[in-house]
């Protein structure tokens, strides 16, 4: 069964502030892989896996329907670091 | 609609709870106890065996030799680059035992597999091994548990491009 994406995507926005998202979907159309990328302030001060316990949790069920699922979590300024890196390299 | 609010409003109080844990991350902080009260004691005490039985634990799907998932590739193939001697290493094939599979999802509260703990704690999954791989977190990690020998400090490999 596909996951609801839209779901997922509001049940992020309205439990924390997010300043960038991306889901996507890496399963070429059965609709049950998914990554993720989170950009908040609320992952200040929380390390990584405190970051994704938290994010476990607040998509607990759309996670329970997946097969695969994989996060990358960032605050805004980890993120631009982040892509500076990927663009030098 | 309601209940999934309402839902993503319960976890969220779970989640605040948790992160003060989480802070020095534990396999059993009290507040889990409480919530995974389904996961019988005697299971629960033979994984707790399981992951204190040598300094590194993995949790996947399929073997070393074997791996059947990309994941559980990843994190094996990211522990024998750092060299991680397999008499200090375990893995546990969740493929094999289907009371595992379900039960260490909720010993570790966490939702997927592969799992790797380090000296009894869990570390995390494959993308918080491979990040702490990317960043030498895990090498860190590795050496003070003494699983590998420390070695001289090199600037861990940034960007290996791709």
């Amino acid at each position: 069964m596909a996951v609801d994406t839209v779901e997922l995507e509001t049940t992020l926005r309205t439990s924390i502030p997010i300043s960038h998202l991306e889901i996507i979907d890496q399963s070429n159309g059965c609709g049950e892989n998914y990554a993720i990328l989170v950009v908040s302030d609320a992952f200040e001060g929380k390390n990584t896996l405190a970051r994704h316990r938290f994010v476990n949790e607040l998509l607990k069920k759309q996670i329970a329907q997946m097969h695969a699922f994989s996060q990358k979590t960032f605050t805004p300024k980890q993120y631009e670091t982040w892509l500076e890196r990927q663009n030098a390299s | 609609m309601f209940r999934s609010a309402f839902r993503a409003s319960t976890s969220l109080s779970l989640a605040v709870r948790r992160t003060a844990a989480a802070s020095r991350p534990t396999a059993l902080s009290p507040g889990l106890q409480l919530a995974r009260r389904y996961l019988s004691n005697d299971v629960r005490q033979k994984i707790q065996q399981a992951v204190q039985s040598t300094p590194v634990v993995v949790f996947m799907k399929g073997t070393p030799e074997l791996p059947q998932c990309g994941f559980s590739r990843a994190v094996v193939q990211v522990l024998d680059l750092h060299g991680v001697p397999t008499e200090k290493m375990k893995t546990f094939n969740v493929l094999e035992d289907s009371e595992l599979r379900s039960s260490i999802k909720e010993f570790s509260d966490w939702p997927t597999v592969p799992q790797v703990y380090v000296n009894g704690e869990f570390v995390g999954g494959c993308d918080i091994i491979l990040g702490m791989h990317q960043s030498g977190e895990l090498e860190t990690v590795l050496e003070k548990a003494e699983v590998i020998p420390k070695v001289e400090v090199d600037s861990a490999p940034q960007s290996s491009s791709s």
